[in-house]
């Protein structure tokens, strides 16, 4: 970098070379206005960075180790420092604190293991439908598909909600179907305690009903997500699909079709062209969308907000949106600060886990690099 | 009509002249036919369950309260009722919502559109010392996932003075790591030659950057543009911890607001699915309109949950 500023050497041609003493960096000549010049432009968004980002990020640190009510400042010496305590009563101590950390956790596990397969297979599929080339109105379907997405997630969720009333519209097909629909947002129960009932078994085993891990007990850790969590589950299924359909369709279209051909002269089915060679092709996508989809699955929150609030019995609550509620409702902002840094930890080791996973796979891609034209090329209606 | 006429239902996938030139990939006997229409079954389904919902909603924002409750499902209402459309600019606050969204999103739009291209230019083309810890720290903060921030945001404009004002609504969004990322990548791909003439014709930086590379640079302005207006727009999770006036509500906040709180949990969907239409009209507007910059948006790597 400081040979970039004393030498200049990459730019041929500047006008000026300016003969003063190399040692002035600072002052006088091209070089320095452009430096400062340079700081200037990117001081708002330092600051800006800074100041929003950074900082609040160190201040909820110190908040997550004290007791603040939200009271006047957390940084004097009156509020209370209770180290680890926060962390400790999320983990190990018994309490309704650890209660409910340890369920809105299994909450968003089944919520992640459903969404993140749902909406990447959906995706996978609308982008291989509508990147077929024969088909005709694909502008259309690809628009349909993508508008959910950029739309509020607030008035989307308005919507679901009234689709998903005990009268609406969703339960007035299933009654077409001859089924009775469930109270969707009113319904506890969890999926698999549902399937369990159904073969038989509505109470706990001896076996489960003993605590499980943290606290939890094994038959709670094994509900499955509840029939409230389902719609909010399809809500997003179906908002987020279509981004991933987009990606999935640019990496699609940057597959040379002498492949498929090639593919095609070769007799391999449909679906082994799918798996051996269309999947392959696009695999650092593949993993981009799921790594992106779990790390998006780990924040939902505004979906929660509006249509359940946590409610019915805890079992759409979410880690993030317990550590909103701990804080702003219950105005206990240190166990709150605390849960969303154990939420920023999750999401950070997933985070990392992708880049080395992508880098993995980079490095160890085999052939079919050389036809790929960047990017941008594939963009066509 | 058209499609009455013709052979078989396969057909439709064909071209519109049946007795043009036939490209060759358009005939592969009936496999190929079948393979389309199926095709298209699929697309419609997917349609209808992409699209439905806004069908429902459009419909029943001008039912009455009956039949909406009677007909969820049905797109049309059997009496036009506007009542609640009239509801809703007159017993809520929506018109104050509207305002204060208009203006969040207005000035958020400008300001991050204008600090992303400065500091996109400078990362992009000017040397300064210090140039790539910014960047490393700007791509660090596309990572940090905006949800862990609310609390840590609260107490920055708490401590700051700012909670409970506009500032505390627009300020922290002003700048946002993708569109610096964005602009950044897009004048890269800009030739240099270009400014180099601006300067031998004795243009400043600012004045190269602002007359000469900046209009050049008007996709990755529109598309960083139409990523901000959307994202502020659609902004609920930081009203919900910069601000606790009512006045100061935005449209997510309002609306949210409106159907867990003051209205309560019953009913009133008429009402409530028209405020969540007319909050949701201005971006469907833009994205018809600019609908590739939105696709270019996507694939940036955008962060949605």
């Amino acid at each position: 970098m400081a040979t970039d500023v004393l030498t200049g050497s990459d730019d041929p041609g500047r006008t000026a070379p300016a003969p003063t003493p190399r040692r002035t960096r600072r002052r006088g000549g091209i070089r320095s206005a452009e430096a400062t010049a340079g700081w200037i432009f990117v001081v708002p968004v330092v600051v800006i960075l800074g100041l929003f980002m950074l900082l609040p990020i160190l201040m909820a640190l110190w908040v997550s180790l004290t007791d603040w009510n939200g009271q006047g400042s957390p940084f004097t010496g009156k509020v209370p420092l209770v180290g680890l305590d926060n962390y400790t009563d999320l983990f190990t101590r018994d309490g309704l604190a650890r209660q409910n950390f340890m369920t809105s956790i299994r909450n968003n596990l089944y919520y992640v293991a459903i969404v993140v397969p749902a909406q990447t297979v959906l995706a996978l599929f609308l982008a291989l439908v509508v990147n077929n080339r024969m088909l005709r109105g694909r502008s259309f379907f690809r628009t349909a598909f993508y508008f959910p997405s950029v739309t509020s997630s607030v008035a989307i969720s308005v919507v679901f909600l009234f689709i998903f009333a005990n009268s609406g519209a969703v339960n007035r097909l299933l009654e077409l179907f001859g089924i009775d629909g469930p109270q969707w947002f009113a319904d506890s129960r969890g999926v698999l305690h549902i399937l369990f009932g159904a073969v038989g078994v509505d109470t706990p085993p001896a076996s489960l009903t003993g605590d499980g891990p943290f606290g939890l007990p094994w038959w709670e850790w094994l509900s499955g997500p509840s029939v409230a969590m389902c719609s909010i589950i399809i809500l997003v299924v179906w908002t987020t699909s279509g981004t991933f359909m987009l990606m999935f369709l640019a990496a699609l279209q940057n597959v040379p079709e002498s492949l498929e051909e090639a593919g095609r002269l070769d007799g391999a089915t449909r679906w082994q062209r799918l798996r051996y060679l269309t999947l392959p092709s696009i695999r650092p996508t593949l993993f981009l969308v799921l790594a992106l989809g779990v790390i998006g699955s780990w924040q939902v929150f505004d979906q929660i907000y509006v249509m359940s609030q946590g409610d019915p019995a805890k079992t759409t609550l979410t880690p993030a949106y317990l550590s909103y509620r701990t804080a702003f409702r219950d105005f206990e902002y240190g166990s709150g600060a605390a849960i969303s840094f154990v939420l920023f930890l999750i999401i950070i080791v997933l985070t990392l886990g992708q880049r080395w996973l992508l880098r993995e796979r980079d490095s160890g891609r085999r052939i079919r690099r050389p036809r790929r034209r960047g990017r941008e090329t594939g963009r066509r209606s | 009509m058209a499609v009455l006429t013709e052979p078989g239902p396969g057909a439709v996938g064909r071209s519109p002249s049946p007795e043009g030139r036939r490209r060759p990939r358009r005939n592969r006997g009936p496999g190929a036919l079948a393979t389309s229409f199926a095709g298209y079954a699929v697309l419609v389904f997917f349609a209808l369950v992409f699209l439905y919902p806004f069908v429902i909603q459009l419909g029943n924002a001008f039912k009455t309260e009956p039949d909406a409750a009677a007909n969820p499902l049905s797109p049309v209402p059997s009496v036009l009722d506007l009542s609640s459309v009239q509801r809703i600019f007159e017993g809520t606050d929506f018109p104050l919502w509207l305002g204060n969204s208009t203006l969040v999103t207005v000035v958020v739009t400008i300001g991050r559109v204008f600090f992303a291209s400065l500091a996109g230019y400078a990362l992009a083309r000017l040397r300064f010392s210090g140039r790539r810890p910014v960047f490393a720290v700007v791509v660090a903060m596309m990572a940090v996932p905006p949800v862990v921030l609310l609390i840590p945001k609260f107490l920055v404009l708490n401590q700051l003075g700012l909670y409970n004002s506009y500032a505390a609504l627009i300020v922290p969004l002003l700048v946002d790591a993708t569109g610096v990322f964005v602009m950044k990548q897009f004048f890269e791909s800009i030739p240099v030659s270009v400014e180099e003439s601006a300067r031998i014709d004795g243009a400043g930086t600012f004045r190269t950057f602002w007359s000469v590379v900046l209009p050049m640079a008007r996709p990755a302005l529109i598309t960083v543009t139409i990523m901000s207006f959307q994202g502020s727009w659609n902004e609920l999770p930081h009203s919900l911890v910069a601000v606790q006036d009512p006045a100061l509500f935005t449209l997510p906040r309002g609306l949210a607001d409106l159907v867990s709180g003051s209205l309560g949990k019953g009913n009133q969907y008429p009402l409530k699915l028209g405020a969540a239409l007319l909050a949701t009209i201005p971006v469907a507007i833009i994205f018809v309109v600019f609908q590739r910059y939105f696709v270019r948006g996507a694939n940036e790597g955008a962060d949605k949950g």
